[in-house]
C-alpha cells in the first residue's frame, strides 16, 4: 500500500504499510471464513516493545505505533 | 490435528520497496508523489475515513494510556512448591531413514551446542547382510526439521560410531565397518576431511570412538572387535599415536585379545579408560602406564555376553553402569569381586544403556523389544521407574542430550525416536546427592 501520510522516516513507514496490509487481508478474511457476516473493525498487535494498533478500511488502513505506559 | 503429506517448506525473506502507485506516477519524482498525495488528502471520501477511523483509534489508544497491563500484580505470592506428578516421556519426534534399504541406527550423539543436531551413524551389523545398494551414508539431523538431514556424511564404509568433539561443535570422528576411522569438518562438507589408511586401522568394525581430553583437542581413541585400542590424533590419521592390544594375561599376544565391544572415558580421569568386551569381562586399563603389561590394570567380569554399553556416572565417576546379555548392572572401581547392583533378567537382551546427566540415580537402557527403560535405583531398585515401547523392533542404541530432558533411542530399522522426559526426572531431587553418595 502506499502510505499517504506518516509522521516516522520513510522506510519504516513502506515496510510497516506493505507488511500490514497483507496482514490485514489475512486477518479479515480469516474473520469472515468463519462468519461472512462479520468484519474486522481493529486489530491490535502488543508486541515486547510497542503495540501497533491498525484501523482498517475497506481502502484505507490508519495505523498507529504506541509504547505501552510502564 | 490433521496428518497430512509432507510439503518442503523453506525459510525466506522478502523485501518490501515502494510500491502501489498508479501507473502515470513516478514514485522516485518526489513532487509527483507530494502532488498525489495533496490530491488525495482533499478527497472527501478520505476525509471521512480519516475522522471515522480515528475515533475508533483514539479509543483504544486511551484505553493503553488508562491502565498498564504490563505491571507487576502477584509479588506476594509465594512459589508454588513441584508437585510430585506421574512420571512420563513422549515420543516428540521420530525421524526415518531416508533410503530405502533400512539400516540399523548403530550410534547417536548429540551436538555439544546444545543446538538440538543428531549424529547418527547407520550400518548393519549381521554379517554379510550388506547388500550392494545399501547407502554408505551417515547423517546429521537438525530436530527442527526431520524430513530432510541436514547434512549427510559419506564415508567409505558405513558407519559404526559416530561422535562430536565436545570441545569443537564442527568435528566428528567416525568409526567404520571395515576398520578405518575417518573424520568430518561440518563446515567443509559431506566427504571426510581425513580417513586413516587401511593397513594400520582395526581389522574389524570399530565399535567404540571417544573424544580424549588433550591441549589440542585433537586426540580421540577407538577400540574394536580384533581385540586393540588404538590412539588417534586426528590430524594425521595415517598412523595411530599409540597401540595397545586387550590380552588379559598382560601378555600382548594378539590372538588371545578380548574383543572390545565398547568404551569409556571420564574427562575428570584422564589416565584411566575403561574397555567392555565381547567376552563380557570389563578391563579398567591405565594410559599412562610404563609397559604394556601395567597398562590393564585390573578387570571386572560379571556379563554372560557381550558389554553393549559402559558409562560413568557423570556426578560420581567411580560408580559405572554396564549392559550386556539380560541385565543391566552398576558397580564401584573399587569393588572387584562383582557389581554391587544390579537388575533382574529381563526377557529380552539389553542393547545400549547410559546415565541421566542431570540426576546421578537416574539411567537408561534400551531392549530388543523395543521398550525404553528408565531407572531410579533410589526410588526402586527391582523395577524400572518407567518403561515405555518405543517402537516395534528392537532398540540398537541410546543417548541422553547434556540437559537431560531430551533422549533419542536408534532401532534397527533405522528410526530415531527423540523422547522427552517429563520434568520430575530432569530436575535434581534435594537429597539425591548425598543419597547417591551414601550408596
Amino acid at each position: 500500500g502506499i502510505p499517504v501520510r506518516t509522521t516516522l522516516d520513510n522506510s519504516t513507514t513502506v515496510q510497516y504499510a506493505a507488511l500490514l496490509q497483507q496482514l490485514v487481508m489475512k486477518a479479515r478474511s480469516t474473520v469472515r471464513d468463519i462468519d461472512p457476516q462479520n468484519d474486522l473493525t481493529f486489530l491490535r498487535i502488543r508486541s515486547k516493545k510497542h503495540e501497533i494498533m491498525v484501523a482498517p478500511d475497506k481502502d484505507y488502513l490508519l495505523v498507529v505505533v504506541q509504547n505501552p505506559c510502564e | 490435528q490433521v496428518n497430512t503429506d509432507r510439503v518442503k517448506v523453506q525459510s525466506r525473506g522478502v523485501n518490501h520497496v515502494e510500491g502501489g502507485w498508479p501507473k502515470d506516477i513516478n514514485p522516485r519524482e518526489a513532487d509527483q508523489t507530494a502532488r498525489f498525495r495533496k490530491k488525495l488528502e482533499k478527497d472527501e471520501h478520505y476525509i471521512s475515513v480519516v475522522t471515522q477511523l480515528g475515533t475508533l483509534m483514539e479509543h483504544c489508544v486511551k484505553q493503553n494510556n488508562a491502565i498498564d497491563i504490563y505491571e507487576e500484580y502477584f509479588d506476594e505470592e509465594e512459589m508454588i512448591e513441584v508437585e510430585i506428578e506421574p512420571p512420563s516421556a513422549k515420543t516428540i519426534n521420530a525421524i526415518r531413514d531416508p533410503n530405502t534399504a533400512k539400516r540399523t541406527a548403530t550410534h547417536l550423539s548429540w551436538c555439544p551446542d546444545a543446538s538440538k543436531k543428531l549424529a547418527v551413524a547407520y550400518s548393519i551389523l549381521e554379517f554379510q547382510q550388506n547388500k550392494t545398494d545399501m547407502s554408505l551414508d551417515s547423517y546429521i539431523w537438525d530436530l527442527e526439521n526431520s524430513n530432510k538431514p541436514e547434512l549427510v556424511l559419506k564415508p567409505p564404509s558405513p558407519l559404526v560410531t559416530l561422535e562430536y568433539n565436545p570441545k569443537d561443535s564442527y568435528v566428528l570422528v567416525g568409526g567404520c565397518y571395515n576398520g578405518q576411522l575417518a573424520y568430518w569438518d561440518t563446515r567443509k562438507g559431506q566427504l571426510p576431511v581425513e580417513v586413516s589408511t587401511v593397513e594400520v586401522s582395526h581389522r574389524d568394525p570399530v565399535y567404540g570412538t571417544i573424544w580424549l581430553q588433550s591441549k589440542t583437542g585433537t586426540d580421540c581413541f577407538s577400540a574394536s572387535t580384533d581385540g586393540q585400542v588404538l590412539w588417534w590424533d586426528i590430524r594425521k590419521l595415517s598412523v595411530p599415536t599409540e597401540r595397545l592390544v586387550l590380552d588379559i594375561s598382560r601378555k600382548g599376544i594378539l590372538q588371545q585379545a578380548l574383543g572390545a565391544v565398547t568404551l569409556e572415558f571420564e574427562s575428570t580421569l584422564p589416565t584411566k579408560f575403561m574397555v567392555g568386551t565381547e567376552q563380557g569381562i570389563v578391563i579398567l586399563c591405565n594410559r599412562k602406564a610404563k609397559t604394556p603389561a601395567e597398562k590393564i590394570t585390573c578387570t571386572y567380569s560379571g556379563h554372560h555376553g557381550p558389554v553393549y554399553a559402559l558409562t560413568r556416572n557423570p556426578l560420581y565417576p567411580k560408580i559405572f553402569l554396564t549392559v550386556g546379555d539380560w541385565t543391566a548392572r552398576i558397580w564401584s572401581e573399587d569393588a572387584k569381586e562383582s557389581s554391587i547392583m544390579w537388575t533382574k533378567y529381563h526377557s529380552a537382551y539389553l542393547t545400549d544403556g547410559c546415565w541421566s546427566p542431570v540426576r546421578p540415580a537416574v539411567f537408561f537402557t534400551t531392549r530388543s523389544d523395543g521398550t525404553l527403560d528408565i531407572w531410579d535405583f533410589l526410588f526402586k531398585q527391582s523395577d524400572p521407574f518407567l518403561s515405555l515401547k518405543v517402537c516395534d523392533e528392537a532398540l540398537s542404541s541410546l543417548r541422553v542430550q547434556d540437559n537431560g530432558c531430551i533422549v533419542g533411542c536408534g532401532s534397527k530399522l533405522g528410526t530415531v525416536s527423540v523422547m522427552e522426559i517429563s520434568s520430575v526426572l530432569c530436575t535434581l531431587q534435594r537429597n539425591e546427592k548425598n543419597l547417591v553418595n551414601a550408596v
